[in-house]
């Protein structure tokens, strides 16, 4: 039973062990001068490990009692995850290296925020999700810190980490609730104490505090104070993976504690994640307008797309959690290209963020201002790019589901957010000319960029085949 | 022949393709070569569409040129064209050939420039002959990202406040749409346009927040495209952004704005509004007749008192989207008719009108009227051929502006004879600022110095007027020539409406029974 058990969990032990494994080497071999082959083997075994979660089939398989479940649901998710924090990881190795932050213990901390969020989307039980999700903020605490000489790195790293433990607090507080009046912490045994007895008020109790908890993890208002700072202080590869992984995971686990442990309930926490969904829609359109500094911007630019994926989990159908997966997958790919884009930004040598230093970019480098221009339409919205079937999925799961008004609220969220997305593309193409941005050789970095823009328009044709995948995933999620 | 609308539809985007990754360097004789590929890929293009209309059946009112593939989510993708579009696609083929040739003097990033256009044209082409509701709204949205940076990159001095202007104001329109769209999908269950035309949307009376909803769901839809269309057609109040628009764009930019871009808001009445949702556009047809009234005379009014010429001809587009509504929503076949062939002879006077003012614009770079005075001493040429489409704009009989204009009185004269007379007041003011604008550009003495050495109209200008002189006349004496190809689908059109409001009648008074 135990070998089954731990062959079920298998992916996460190997990451897990090769995070302790490479730590060893790093201690007593040589500790930063092998940091590079650290990233590209941490890098490797993540998308090997991608490749071997992504070729299980589509059983159900829970191991440790219920605690650990493989669905295709958590398949797909660690497959972002793995994917894109494998890319983020390799892409900002250069800028690390040029300013001396890179050292051995990034990969492995990156990779033990990893295991945390592989076992977050796997979690069948209170303690599992907390257990995953405490690994995985741990990690990123540290690596918000990264370069420890900076006040404002470690400002944003004792920022993250002091919100965060209130975050946690919350959750746990939410969770012993939740035990305390259902009398197990497993999902299944939650949502079988409630189709008995119904929905008591210290279950709903449970539930709020524990929305609240996972909110502040995918930076939903009004919990979502602390990501401008951390995005603007931490080192930006940093800023990259917060912006990535962490959120697909968090989405994912709210979407796995909603389905799987009040999912016979939708009535009470769909309009929870309705109100979440359509403050940080506005909140992180509005607020993104006066924004100098691309780091903040995209801080809020994820706030609204956070607002948008839950959009698709308000519904509280398996649609809503198709077009939150799918929602979650374009998202990833385009702020890859993006961060990819702000990693090269500098002058004279040094990193820039202010959006003004991107004026008539596009006579320096064409090809990248346009790859980036394509982004930026994406990121708003406008169809025909990959990003507007994002939230057509999204909206059509709340239609469908009856809640016309949040789709109308959307779109109208997402007229005032493509203002700022427009400014950008301003400056590169409209704006008066200044002292312009280095011309940096970041092979890595323009080929990820042109990557991402070309996958949002060539998606368009069948959106590479993610629809079908997220439909396997959402329905794992829903019964 | 099975691809020719995907060839008709896509030609332009290959060519803006090749112009984006073959085509290096900055000197003039890749300048050159882009603006050639430009011209041979659009002129292409119009060949294509050539052979489209060739092949038109005009007595077949279904869709034809069919095709259809699978496509994600359960969309299709299908393009096909009937009576009501072909002409459309027409329009926006011959148009961009003088289009290219209108920016042959430009200089500044040619290559973006035809790169801008060429998406434009396949844009534009796909939003008359898509027939499924997502992919003409991936047409009908995407058209604003190329337009955006063609007036925020090559235009005026307040270009950048113009293009926000207009991607914002157009985009918060449209998205509206998008979600009856939706809501029109999970009604159906499909976004096939030719199904959705067959759908009957629920029209019971429902309440929302405590108001009565009159016409139910099909209200509701009804104003969601509204917001969309009276926007992009403009119509009075929300027709703001077009004189921004057009006094900030390049002459090219202007040409297509005006002549192609308005149409797309007159085409989706006709396509959506009127035969999807007829008992709502019967409860709000008086509103549109209205407003279309007040949008003719108020704009008349205030193209009357502008300075800027382009200005000018920008509120005369307001008035004449003011007849082409108005046709719309009489709702009978004359009104049908006269709004389809306005907006034809509008696209291709206004799109002359636009040229005429880049043809002195390149030459003074003003576009004060003020500036100008006696332009008939030095160029007789140009105010032989500005006078022609004045009068054409005015709606003198012979033109084919005199077409439209009448066909539509004709209609709404039956169907609210207020509505005409009011509007009828805008022709005579239209007569007023067109011929104003030309006795105050055109006539006169020739006294201002700089105007002294001002030289007529070159070769290049005058082929890209020649084929909208013989249109604009063409469709004047012949109007046959377009109303024999939309007839029987406007006919077709028309009959399902009154067979929708009778059925719609006949089912409330049972009810009531």
């Amino acid at each position: 039973m135990i070998a089954a058990d731990l062959y079920t969990a298998l992916p996460e032990i190997v990451l897990a062990v090769y995070a302790m494994a490479a730590l060893m080497v790093g201690v007593y071999g040589g500790k930063d001068t092998l940091a590079e082959p650290i990233v590209w083997a941490t890098a490797g075994l993540m998308l090997l490990l991608a490749l071997f979660v992504g070729a299980k089939g589509l059983d159900v398989v829970t191991a440790f009692n219920g605690m650990y479940i493989a669905d295709a649901f958590a398949h797909f998710s660690k497959m972002i995850i793995l994917v894109s924090a494998a890319v983020v990881m390799v892409m900002g190795q250069g800028y690390m290296a040029a300013r001396g932050l890179l050292r051995f213990e990034y990969p492995i901390l990156i990779a033990l925020s990893v295991v945390g969020m592989m076992l977050m989307v796997s979690a069948g039980d209170l303690i599992a999700l907390y257990m995953g999700l405490e690994l995985q903020s741990l990690a990123l605490y540290v690596v918000a810190t990264m370069n420890r000489d900076s006040t404002r790195s470690t400002e944003a790293g004792l920022k993250y980490f002091i919100l965060g433990a209130l975050a946690s607090g919350l959750l746990l507080y939410g969770a012993s609730l939740t035990y305390g009046y259902a009398g197990t912490t497993l999902f299944a045994g939650i949502i079988s104490t409630i189709s008995e007895d119904g929905m008591s008020i210290g279950l709903l109790m449970g539930l709020a505090f524990m929305l609240a908890g996972l909110a502040f993890k995918v930076s939903a208002v009004p919990f979502h104070m602390w990501t401008p700072d951390v995005y603007e202080g931490a080192p930006t590869p940093v800023t990259a993976f917060f912006s990535t992984a962490p959120k697909v995971a968090a989405m994912a686990l709210i979407a796995r504690l909603v389905h799987e442990a009040f999912g016979v309930v939708p009535g009470d926490w769909t309009q929870i994640i309705a109100f979440l969904a359509v403050a940080s829609m506005f909140v992180g359109a509005i607020a993104a307008i006066g924004q100098r500094d691309i780091k903040r911007l995209m801080a809020y630019s994820s706030i609204s797309h956070m607002g948008f994926a839950l959009v698709g989990l308000a519904a509280g159908t398996a649609q809503g959690v198709q077009g939150m997966l799918v929602y979650m997958a374009i998202y990833v790919t385009m702020n890859i290209g993006v961060f990819a884009f702000i990693l090269t930004m500098s002058r004279d040598g040094k990193a820039v963020t202010d959006i003004g230093s991107l004026r008539q970019y596009s006579k320096a480098e064409p090809l990248r201002a346009l790859a980036l221009l394509v982004l930026m339409f994406s990121l708003a919205g406008v169809p025909p790019l990959v990003g507007f079937f994002g939230k057509f999925y999204v909206l059509w799961a709340a239609v469908n589901a009856g809640l016309t008004w949040l789709a109308v609220a959307g779109v109208v969220a997402s007229v005032i957010g493509a203002f700022y997305y427009l400014r950008i593309v301003y400056y590169m193409y409209f704006g008066d000319e200044i002292e312009p941005l280095d011309r940096v050789r970041a092979p890595v970095q323009a080929t990820l960029l042109i990557a991402s823009a070309a996958i949002m328009v060539l998606g368009v044709i069948n959106l590479f085949g993610i629809e079908g995948l997220a439909a396997l995933a959402a329905d794992a999620l829903v019964k | 022949m099975l691809n020719l609308l995907s060839i008709i539809t896509f030609t332009p985007a290959i060519a803006a393709a090749i112009l984006a990754f073959f085509l290096r360097g900055e000197d003039e004789a890749a300048q050159a070569n882009a603006k050639w590929v430009a011209l041979v890929a659009t002129l292409a293009t119009f060949a294509a569409s050539l052979i489209l209309l060739i092949g038109f059946d005009p007595q077949d009112t279904d869709f034809q040129f069919v095709e259809e593939h699978d496509w994600i989510m359960g969309f299709t993708y299908k393009m096909g064209v009937d009576g009501i579009s072909i002409l459309f696609v027409m329009l926006t083929t011959a148009l961009m050939p003088i289009t290219i040739g209108a920016c042959w003097n430009v200089t500044h990033r040619v290559k973006e420039y035809m790169i801008a256009f060429l998406l434009l044209e396949t844009l534009m082409i796909g939003v008359f002959t898509a027939l499924d509701l997502v992919l003409f709204y991936l047409f009908f949205e995407a058209g604003l990202i190329p337009m955006f940076l063609i007036i925020g990159i090559w235009g005026g001095k307040e270009r950048i406040y113009a293009a926000f202007k207009f991607f914002l104001y157009t985009f918060l329109g449209s998205v509206l749409m998008l979600v009856a769209m939706i809501a029109m999908y999970v009604d159906a269950g499909t976004t096939d346009i030719p199904t959705l035309l067959q759908h009957q949307f629920s029209t019971e009376t429902f309440s929302l927040m405590g108001w009565q909803v009159i016409g139910g769901m099909q209200t509701l839809l009804w104003l969601a495209f509204f917001a969309s269309f009276a926007v992009k057609m403009p119509m009075w109040p929300v027709h703001t952004w077009l004189p921004d628009a057009h006094v900030q764009a390049p002459t090219a930019g202007s040409v297509i704005l005006a002549a192609v871009l308005l149409k797309m808001g007159g085409y989706g009445f006709l396509r959506f509004s009127l035969p999807m949702f007829p008992v709502a556009s019967d409860i709000f047809a008086p509103m549109v007749l209205w407003l279309s009234a007040i949008a003719i005379v108020y704009t008349s009014l205030v193209a009357l008192m502008q300075e800027d010429m382009k200005k000018l001809i920008a509120y005369s587009s307001v008035a004449h989207m003011g007849f082409v509504t108005m046709g719309i929503f009489a709702a009978n076949q004359q009104g049908l008719d006269g709004a389809i062939f306005q907006m034809i002879s509008h696209g291709f006077i206004s799109g002359a009108l636009f040229l005429a003012v880049g043809v002195i614009y390149d030459r003074m770079h003003t576009r004060e009227i003020v500036a100008y005075g006696g332009l008939i001493n030095r160029m007789p040429v140009y105010a032989a051929i500005f006078l022609l489409f004045t009068m054409a704009n005015v709606g003198l009989p012979g033109t084919s502006g005199f077409v439209g204009e009448f066909l539509t009185f004709m209609a709404v004269f039956q169907v609210n004879t207020w509505v005409a007379l009011f509007a009828a007041t805008g022709v005579i003011l239209s007569a007023g600022y067109a011929l104003w604008l030309f006795r105050r550009v055109v006539m006169g003495e020739l006294i201002k110095e700089s105007l002294k050495s001002i030289k007529d109209m070159d070769r290049r200008e005058k082929t890209l007027m020649a084929p909208l002189v013989v249109m604009t006349l063409l469709l004047g004496v012949y109007p046959a020539l377009v109303t024999d190809i939309i007839g029987p689908s406007v006919s077709a059109l028309v009959d399902g409406h009154t067979l929708a409001l009778q059925a719609h009648e006949a089912a409330s008074q049972l009810a009531q029974n």
